[in-house]
């Protein structure tokens, strides 16, 4: 007969308390000891290799990076290695980071809302969610040659100004339309799973005031995932700004943004230009120009504004503020 | 007491269980020499089958196990014995340390990156800190609360860890004879010797428990952990597993974690009643159930906390 | 706010217009087959499926191009650009191949292994080395590696195959890193993110049955993330086959095809890719055969990324057998 046992009086002092022995590596089998090894030093890898690059370009860009760079123009002097500075490309890229957004953003949502808030019919649905995976996996140079062959089109002289045979075809309008595109699948898959991950009560609580499906969308579901798509835009903005092959072929070679005649805003938009990513190309000694220490600093500068987009990413993350099922006065 | 907990109480290993007399597909059934020549590292040499539940043979001891997430204690100074051939019942209520010491047994704690623990864990007499612990699992196997088929076929889940165990990867021909018995010692094969490369996920709830009870016995364990393994389930199909486990004690010794009080009545030979960590009464569950020499127990028994 | 003022869309208005946005997508794709393949059609026309065969050096051939006048012969249009087919299908396989293996081992680093600090930083390492813009990799390939190569190569190496092709650094090797450490972020992104999706309850089960960590991982988790390993290979290879910028700042400007047999040279020799070529060329574009030929190559890049998603999509299928439905 078992007696009982009972434990003592709870008395916790001091324990001789052990981890237990890990199971030891070496009991491991070979194969299972290399593939361990190789995950650590792939792990590690990565990690050096990101900083060898940030330290890559921190280095030598700021070897020739001088605030007066950036806020001057270029110059087409002689000595190409020490005139100028590149505050055109900046505005260049700010300008098609801008228009990028301001069309990806928007169609972006618009469509992701469609395919998982209504999507019928369901054969539609599907090929739409195609059409975004298949310009996600568009090489940019084909979106660039459309849109060179597009907008060469009569009908598209204002994006761009007129020339013989129909459309100039570049200009910073003509590019930020095609540069969207690298933008729109990061705003629709952010979109599309925040969507998907915001709990059906929410919406069923609203329906349940009266809410049509709509005006529950647009005041309870959209300001619910503003935390993806701000995401979704960051990345896609980053995208934007780091292509270059759209820019070499859809924004005209021009080192100084040139405007077209016009209202002010429209001329410079329909004119042509250059971003830091083709100005960093024309630099190298694959483009025309062999400046490498502007290279380095154009480099350097468009490193640091990824940086911050990245970390406003991060950032963006973090303050969401509280989770949805403990927030949210809904209705009305 | 109901005919069916009598007649679990007064249940002897018949000779032959009405399943072994099936004809299996091999005509020289060697299960010994199969898991031998499979995975010869098997060190257990100890007799798997008791004559009888009375010459109950000890086969994990505790000694005044505690177990600290951090500087929390979860058990405290747990002593308790668990023999072949029984069935012992954790019972008590949310949070009283039960499914940790469950984990403890297996060392399954680990997991746990704060868990630290002071006693020692006896298997046959040897402390379950020296044993590698991808073996000890293999002696002391688990079936969890949910069921956790893999997303394979029932096939390859049941000879799961047999094939990733062996220095050699076995052909399926070498597991198809210890597939068939762990399923039919589970009570399954029947109903799905149709076809074994099913997926297992589209199993129901209780045949998917079945299955992982399959899969935990495919190694010929010597102690098998369960963890509350019918409150996921439906009445039938926790009947089964009741049955089953009724079944299996012969060979294995059986904790099992349960919430259920009626449960641990029926499918028990002993009890241990746990409160806030403290293990508070172990007994045989008849002495345990109707005369309990603790207050707590009596209390808890009778449904005044739960 | 029990009344409203003004009268709210009625859901079936709001569905049919954002349907329509919708699928302005849809509509801007086709519109891209259409007119691709309209500014190749000269080159389809006259040259036919010999088009993707070997005519010799597509560089003379491209190079008299760009001097055509307005009505060219059937002949000008004469090319074959086999070797250009060859470098993007080399130089992405062999990319993809290394950045698959980085790609899982890291992944299984990430969720199994790292300590939660290592763990932590590694999510912004990632995500960081995948903002990088192409360009930035090229002037990496173009001002550090292409003239490391060179000194690397040496002169008797070079004189090896100096009747066929000047080797003056950069080539397949720089090439093949540099896409590699460009897609390898993505694919572990992704790797990741689906290895931590997988039920804990799986794993744990795998370890309670004696299996070590490493051994659960790879049995249990890697095999249930198959489709997504799949998607991940899909996505980094149409990545690797479109990118123009790295190829041809690092590559070494010349349409040539890389003999495996030459031994160790043939990491050095340089080479072409499809989309390389439209961008080194697209200065040209005026000239009516050149301009109808980079069309035809951009049509062709069209044509493989589209197999490329179909054909990923087909090899998930079978692997959705064992999956839980989602």
């Amino acid at each position: 007969m078992a007696q009982s046992e009972s434990a003592q009086a709870p008395q916790l002092l001091p324990p001789r308390r052990s981890r237990g022995r890990r199971s030891s590596l070496f009991s491991w089998r070979a194969r299972d000891q290399a593939v361990f090894a190789l995950a650590w030093i792939t792990g590690i890898g990565l990690c050096l290799v990101v900083a060898a690059i940030v330290l890559l370009f921190a280095t030598k860009g700021f070897d020739y990076l001088r605030p007066d760079l950036l806020f001057s123009r270029p110059s087409a002097a002689v000595n190409q290695a020490q005139s100028g500075g590149f505050l055109d490309p900046i505005e260049g890229t700010v300008m098609l980071g801008i228009l990028g957004l301001a069309i990806a953003a928007p169609l972006g949502v618009i469509t992701a809302v469609w395919v998982v808030e209504y999507g019928r019919p369901r054969w539609l649905s599907r090929i739409v969610e195609s059409a975004v995976e298949v310009i996600a996996g568009t090489p940019d140079v084909v979106l660039a040659i459309f849109g060179l062959a597009l907008f060469e089109l009569g009908i598209f002289a204002p994006l761009s100004f007129s020339s013989p045979g129909g459309a100039f075809g570049r200009s910073f309008l003509t590019s930020g339309i095609i540069v969207s595109a690298v933008a729109i699948p990061s705003v629709y898959t952010a979109t599309r799973n925040g969507l998907i991950a915001t709990p059906r009560q929410l919406r069923e609580a609203s329906y349940a005031l009266g809410k049509t499906r709509i005006a529950t969308i647009r005041r309870v579901v959209l300001p619910a995932v503003r935390r993806d798509i701000a995401t979704g835009a960051t990345l896609g903005l980053g995208r934007i700004i780091g292509d270059t092959a759209i820019v070499i072929l859809l924004l005209g070679a021009t080192l100084r943004t040139q405007t077209e005649s016009g209202t002010p805003l429209l001329g410079l938009l329909r004119g042509t230009g250059s971003t830091l990513t083709s100005y960093i190309y024309n630099n190298s000694p694959s483009g025309e120009g062999n400046a490498p220490n502007k290279a380095y600093a154009a480099a350097a500068f468009l490193l640091l504004l990824i940086l911050l987009l990245n970390w406003g990413v991060g950032r963006i993350g973090r303050i969401g503020g509280p989770p949805i099922h403990e927030e949210r006065r809904l209705g009305a | 007491m109901t005919d069916r907990a009598s007649a679990a109480r007064n249940w002897v290993a018949p000779e032959a269980p009405a399943w072994q007399n099936e004809p299996l597909p091999i005509e020289k059934l060697d299960l010994e020499a199969q898991l031998m020549a499979i995975a010869p590292e098997r060190t257990n040499a100890r007799p798997r089958r008791a004559t009888a539940a009375a010459t109950a043979v000890e086969r994990l001891r505790l000694e005044d196990v505690s177990v600290f997430y951090g500087n929390t204690p979860a058990v405290k100074n747990v002593s308790l014995s668990i023999r072949q051939g029984e069935v012992l019942a954790l019972i008590g209520p949310s949070g009283c340390g039960k499914t940790t010491l469950l984990r403890t047994l297996n060392r399954l704690t680990e997991l746990t990156p704060n868990a630290s623990h002071s006693g020692r864990v006896l298997l046959d007499d040897e402390d379950t800190h020296d044993i590698v612990d991808t073996e000890l699992r293999r002696r002391v196997s688990m079936v969890f609360q949910q069921p956790n088929p893999f997303p394979m076929s029932i096939f390859d889940n049941v000879g799961f860890a047999l094939r990733e165990q062996s220095r050699k990867r076995p052909r399926r021909r070498e597991l198809e004879p210890l597939v068939d018995h762990a399923l039919q010692r589970a009570g399954l094969h029947d109903e799905v010797r149709a076809d074994l490369n099913r997926s297992a996920l589209r199993l129901s709830g209780g045949q998917q428990q079945r299955l992982c009870i399959a899969r935990a016995i495919a190694q010929e364990p010597e102690i098998l952990l369960m963890d509350e393994p019918c409150s996921a389930l439906d009445p039938r199909s926790t009947a089964v597993i009741e049955d089953l486990i009724l079944q299996l004690r012969e060979d294995l010794a059986i904790v099992i974690v349960t919430h259920n009080l009626q449960q641990a009545h029926r499918i028990a030979d002993r009890v241990a009643f746990m409160y806030l960590g403290d293990l508070v009464e172990v007994g045989e569950t008849e002495q345990v159930f109707s005369d309990p020499r603790e207050e707590q127990t009596r209390e808890y028994i009778a449904g005044v906390f739960g | 706010m029990l009344d409203r003022i003004r009268r709210p869309w009625s859901d079936r208005r709001a569905e049919l217009v954002l349907g329509a946005a919708a699928c302005l997508l849809a509509i801007g794709i086709v519109t891209m087959i259409v007119f691709v393949v309209r500014g190749a059609w000269p080159t389809f026309s006259h040259d036919g499926f010999s088009w993707l065969g070997s005519h010799g050096s597509v560089d003379s051939r491209i190079g008299a191009m760009q001097n055509t006048s307005a009505n060219p012969a059937a002949s000008a249009y004469q090319i074959g650009i086999w070797p250009l087919i060859y470098g993007t299908l080399l130089s992405a396989g062999l990319a993809v191949a290394l950045a698959l293996a980085v790609a899982l081992a890291a992944s299984i680093f990430i969720v199994d292994f790292a300590p939660p600090a290592v763990r932590r930083t590694m999510t912004p390492v990632i995500r960081l080395l995948a903002a990088v813009p192409s360009v930035l990799y090229g002037l990496i390939g173009v001002l550090l590696l292409v003239p490391f190569t060179n000194h690397l190569v040496t002169q008797q190496q070079k004189a090896s195959v100096a009747y066929v092709i000047q080797l003056s650094g950069g080539g397949v090797a720089v090439v093949v890193l540099l896409l590699a450490v460009m897609i390898t972020p993505i694919m572990t992104a992704l790797i990741t993110d689906a290895l931590e999706s997988v039920p804990r309850p799986w794993r744990e089960g795998a370890i309670a049955l004696g299996l070590n960590p490493l051994r659960a991982t790879l049995a249990v988790s890697v095999r249930a993330i198959r489709p997504a390993i799949v998607g991940a290979v899909g996505l980094a290879t149409a990545r690797a086959i479109g990118e123009a910028i790295v190829v041809s700042m690092a590559s070494g400007g010349a349409s040539f095809s890389p003999n495996p047999t030459d031994g160790v040279v043939f990491w050095f020799e340089p080479f072409e890719t499809a989309a390389s070529t439209i961008v080194r060329n697209a200065d040209g574009l005026s000239a009516p055969v050149l301009h109808s030929t980079l069309y035809a190559i951009a049509a062709l890049l069209l044509f493989s990324s589209f197999m490329l998603s179909l054909a990923a999509y087909l090899v998930k299928l079978p692997l959705r057998r064992y999956q839980v439905s989602n």
